[in-house]
C-alpha cells in the first residue's frame, strides 16, 4: 500500500481510491470508534490507534488487522495526561506515514450524582471530555492547516445542545466542545481542513438486544455508516441517527420558563 | 452503577438521551447494564438477575471473580437464543458476552479463524463468506455467539457427516472464577475441552475460541425439498440421501389417519458453481409486538401445516437457494418468537437412539396429534454417527425431533411430561437448550456423565437449569 498522500481536493463520491487512507484514532477501545474504525478496516486502512488500556488496544488492533486494515499500530497513552499530546500525535502521523483523518473519540460519562456533590468528579469530566479534546484538536488543526488538508471527526454529543438536570456536568463538557469545534471549523475550513462534530443518540449494541425497549436503540453499525459517510461528504454537522437532528431541534425550542419544570 | 447515569428505560419515557446505553467513547470499566430482564429466547420462565456486561478479554477474570462471589453467583450468557432456563440465573448475575465479538486472527489458506467467544454467527458469516469460507455446522439461527454455540455443543443439518459444532473447535481459553485460565484443545487440557464443550457454560467462562472453517465458492445451496408420507417414507429418504451434506426435514404434527406424519425432505450442499461471496443484507422484518394467545390455536396451525406442505405443489422441487434462508428461514423475523404472546413458548427436542428411533417417533408424533397442541415449526432429523468430543452432548446416533408449543401451563406442561416420559421409555434424552422442564431424574438418567462432568462444574458458576435438575 502506498503512502504517499491522496489528492482530496474534490472528494466526489466513495469508492476505493477515494476513502481514507490515514487514520488516527484517539478513544479506540470507544464502542461507537470500534464499529466505525471496522468500516474503514474492512476497506483497507492504515490506522493508528490511542488507547489508554495495553490489553484492550491489542485486541481492537488484531480484530482491525483481521478485517483487512493494511496496517496497524497502536500506542498506550492515558489522553488525561495533556502534557504527552504533542509527542504522541506526533509519533502516531510519523508512523501512519501523514494524516487523513483523525477521529477524537475521547469521553466519559461520568456520574451527575457524584458530580452534583464532588467537585473533583465534575472537573475530572469537563477535563476529559473537553480541556483533552481542545488540547488534541488544537495540535492536529495546525497541523492539517500546515499540509492544507485532513479531516477532523469529534464525538460530541446531543446532550450538550442544552443542559438539563440529569446529566449537565456531561452535558456542559459536550457543549463546550460542541462550541470549540464550531468555532475551529469557521477558522480552518478555508483552509482545506474539515472539522466534523459527531452527535449520537441511544446505540444498541449486542449487549443490549434483550433491553427493554431496545429494539428502538440505534444500530451502532448504522451510526458508524453514517460517521464514515459523513466524514466523506464532508459535512460539518451529523446527528446520527438523523431523527436527532428533529428531535434536538424541538428540545432547545422549548421556552427555558417551561424546560427547567421539566424531568429531563 | 459504573458510569451508567441513565437507564435505557429512562431515556424512552422522552428524555433526550446522548450516548450508547453501554459503552461510551473512551476507555471506560466494564459496566451494569441493569435489572433489566434477560429472557431465554421461549421468555419462559422470567427470572430477575443481574445484567454485567463482559466487554473484554482483559475483565477476566477480574468481573468473573467480582461477580461470581455476589450472592447468587454468575453465569456468562450469548445471545439468550436457548429456550428455557439454560441462560437464565434467578436472582443471580448474568455476564452478557456479546460486546467481546472481536476477530482476533484469520488464515485465509487454512481457514482457521479465532474469535471472542461473543461473536455471533451472522458477524461471523458477514466476515468470512466474503472470504469465501462458511461455519462448519450451523444451527437454525445466526444470531448465537460462538461461546453459546461451544457451550450447547450445538448440531446443524449436517450432523450425520460433520458432528457438532465442538467437532470443529481447535482450541479455547476457559476462565475460572478462581482466576485459572486454561487453553483447551483435543490435545492440551483435554478433559477441560471435553467438559466444557456442551458444558451449559458452567465450566467456566470461555474467553476466545479458535474454529475450523468450511470452504465455498459461492452463496447458494443446491436445494431439492421431495414430500414424504410418514416415518417410513422419512427414514428411507434419510438412507438415501445421507451422503448429501445438508439434510433435514418439516414435518406436519397436526394431520392423523393417511396424512400422519406428512412432511418434506430438504437437502442441499454448498453450490460447486462459483459465483456471488457478498456479505448478507440487514434482516428488515421485526415482529412487532406481543401477538394475542389466541392467534396461535390448533386451527391457526393445521392451517399453516397444510398450506406448507402444499407450498411445494410437486413432490419434488429443485431450485438453487441462497444459503439464508435455506439456514435461517425465520431469521428474516426478527423476535418471531413474540408470535407466541406474553406467555412465550418452549421446544420440545428430543434424541432417540436408532435401536427405538421409528418407534418411539411415532408414538410421539402420534401422542402430539391427539394432544391438538400443536406447532408448527417441527422439526425431523437423524443424527449420525460422528462422536461429539463433548462429555455432556446432546446429539447421539438415531433420531431428532424439535417441536414448538405456546406455553399453556395446564396443558401443554401434562404434554410435555408425557412426551419427556416418552422419550425416555425409549432410550432417549432431551436437549437441554430447549429445556424448561425436564425432571432431575430424567436428566441424571438420560446424562449419566452428569456426575463426572460436575467435578469441572466452577463452584461459583450456576444456571436456574442446573439447579432444576441435580436438586
Ligand atoms: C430459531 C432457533 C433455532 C435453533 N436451531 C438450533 C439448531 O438447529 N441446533 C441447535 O443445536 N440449537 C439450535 N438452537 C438453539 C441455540 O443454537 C442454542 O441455544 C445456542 O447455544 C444459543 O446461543 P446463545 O449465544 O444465544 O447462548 P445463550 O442461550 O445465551 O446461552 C447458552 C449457553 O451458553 C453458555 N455461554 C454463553 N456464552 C458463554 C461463554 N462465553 N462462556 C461460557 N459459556 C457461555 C450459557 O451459560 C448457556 O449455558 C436454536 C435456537 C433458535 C432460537
Amino acid at each position: 500500500m502506498s503512502l504517499e498522500p491522496v489528492n482530496e481536493v474534490a472528494l466526489p463520491k466513495r469508492d476505493a481510491s477515494h476513502t481514507p487512507r490515514r487514520v488516527l484514532v484517539l478513544g479506540a477501545t470507544s464502542g461507537i470508534a470500534e464499529a466505525t474504525t471496522r468500516i474503514w478496516a474492512r476497506e483497507g486502512a492504515n490506522l493508528f490507534l490511542v488507547g489508554r488500556n495495553a490489553q484492550r488496544v491489542a485486541s481492537v488492533a488484531a480484530d482491525l488487522k483481521t478485517r483487512g486494515a493494511a496496517y496497524v499500530d497502536t500506542a498506550v497513552a492515558d489522553l488525561d495526561d495533556v502534557d504527552g499530546h504533542p509527542e504522541l500525535l506526533a509519533r502516531a502521523i510519523t508512523s501512519l506515514g501523514g494524516l487523513d483523518v483523525a477521529y477524537v473519540a475521547v469521553g466519559i460519562l461520568g456520574e451527575q450524582p457524584t458530580a452534583e456533590q464532588d467537585v473533583n468528579h465534575a472537573l475530572h469530566i469537563l477535563h476529559t471530555n473537553l480541556t483533552v479534546p481542545v488540547s488534541l484538536l488544537t495540535w492536529l488543526a495546525n497541523f492539517c492547516v500546515k499540509q492544507g488538508r485532513g479531516t477532523l471527526a469529534v464525538l460530541s454529543s446531543v446532550a450538550g445542545d442544552r443542559g438539563r438536570k440529569s446529566n449537565y456536568v456531561y452535558g456542559s463538557s459536550k457543549a463546550g466542545l460542541s462550541a470549540f469545534l464550531a468555532g475551529l471549523r469557521n477558522r480552518i475550513d478555508r483552509e482545506g481542513v474539515t472539522v466534523l462534530t459527531i452527535k449520537p443518540g441511544p446505540v444498541k449494541t449486542g449487549m443490549t438486544v434483550n433491553m427493554k425497549g431496545s429494539e428502538k436503540f440505534a444500530d451502532p453499525n448504522k451510526v458508524a455508516e453514517q460517521i464514515v459517510s459523513a466524514v466523506e461528504k464532508r459535512k460539518d454537522v451529523l446527528y446520527t441517527p438523523s431523527i436527532w437532528a428533529l428531535i434536538m431541534l424541538v428540545i432547545r425550542a422549548i421556552p427555558e420558563r417551561v424546560f427547567k419544570g421539566l424531568n429531563l | 452503577m459504573g458510569t451508567m447515569q441513565e437507564s435505557p428505560v429512562l431515556q424512552h419515557r422522552g428524555a433526550p438521551a446522548d450516548e450508547p446505553p453501554t459503552r461510551p467513547h473512551g476507555d471506560v470499566d466494564d459496566q451494569l447494564i441493569g435489572e433489566v430482564p434477560f429472557r431465554s429466547w421461549g421468555r419462559y420462565p422470567l427470572y430477575p438477575a443481574k445484567l454485567v456486561s463482559l466487554n473484554w478479554q482483559d475483565d477476566f477474570p477480574r468481573v468473573i471473580q467480582q461477580n461470581a462471589g455476589m450472592p447468587g453467583g454468575a453465569l456468562a450468557v450469548g445471545m439468550g437464543r436457548s429456550y428455557g432456563d439454560s441462560c437464565l440465573l434467578k436472582d443471580g448475575n448474568l455476564m452478557v458476552a456479546t460486546g467481546m465479538n472481536r476477530l482476533l486472527s484469520f488464515d485465509a489458506a487454512s481457514g482457521l479463524l479465532t474469535a471472542e467467544a461473543g461473536l455471533t454467527l451472522a458477524q461471523l458469516l458477514d466476515f468470512a463468506v466474503p472470504h469465501g469460507w462458511f461455519l462448519p455446522v450451523s444451527p437454525g439461527t445466526k444470531y448465537v455467539t460462538l461461546g453459546g454455540a461451544v457451550a450447547n455443543d450445538i448440531h446443524g443439518k449436517n450432523h450425520h457427516l460433520a458432528g457438532t459444532f465442538g467437532s470443529h473447535v481447535r482450541r479455547f481459553t476457559l476462565v475460572r472464577s478462581d482466576g485459572t485460565q486454561m487453553e483447551c484443545s483435543p490435545t492440551e487440557n483435554s478433559d477441560w475441552y471435553a467438559a466444557t464443550i456442551g458444558g451449559l457454560g458452567l465450566t467456566g467462562v470461555i474467553t476466545n475460541i479458535s474454529l475450523q472453517l468450511k470452504p465455498i465458492v459461492s452463496r447458494f445451496i443446491d436445494y431439492e425439498g421431495i414430500q414424504f408420507h410418514g416415518v417410513d417414507e422419512f427414514l428411507a429418504l434419510t438412507e438415501q440421501y445421507q451422503h448429501v451434506e445438508y439434510t433435514v426435514s418439516w414435518v406436519d404434527v397436526t394431520s392423523t389417519g393417511k396424512n400422519f406424519a406428512r412432511g418434506i425432505f430438504m437437502l442441499g450442499d454448498h453450490s460447486k458453481i462459483p459465483d456471488k461471496l457478498t456479505r448478507s443484507k440487514d434482516p428488515k422484518l421485526v415482529f412487532p409486538l406481543d401477538a394475542p394467545g389466541a392467534m396461535l390455536n390448533s386451527m391457526t396451525v393445521a392451517a399453516f401445516n397444510t398450506a406448507f406442505f402444499h407450498k411445494q405443489i410437486k413432490p419434488r422441487v429443485r431450485a438453487l437457494q441462497d444459503y439464508e434462508p435455506f439456514f435461517y428461514p425465520l431469521d428474516k423475523v426478527l423476535h418471531w418468537n413474540r408470535m407466541y404472546g406474553k406467555s412465550g413458548l418452549l421446544q420440545f427436542q428430543y434424541a432417540i437412539p436408532w435401536e427405538s428411533a421409528r418407534e418411539g417417533t411415532i408414538a410421539i408424533l402420534n401422542e402430539v396429534a391427539k394432544s391438538g397442541l400443536a406447532s408448527f415449526l417441527a422439526v425431523l432429523k437423524a443424527f449420525g454417527d460422528v462422536p461429539s468430543p463433548g462429555m455432556m452432548s446432546f446429539p447421539q446416533p438415531g433420531i431428532t425431533l424439535a417441536l414448538d408449543f405456546p406455553i399453556k401451563p395446564e396443558k401443554s406442561f401434562a404434554l410435555f411430561d408425557r412426551l419427556a416420559a416418552m422419550t425416555l421409555d425409549y432410550g432417549g434424552k432431551l436437549y437441554p437448550a430447549k429445556d424448561a422442564r425436564m425432571t432431575p431424574a430424567q436428566f441424571q438418567k438420560s446424562y449419566p456423565e452428569w456426575q463426572r462432568f460436575a467435578r469441572y462444574k466452577d463452584p461459583l458458576l450456576s444456571s436456574s437449569f442446573w439447579e432444576r435438575v441435580t436438586q
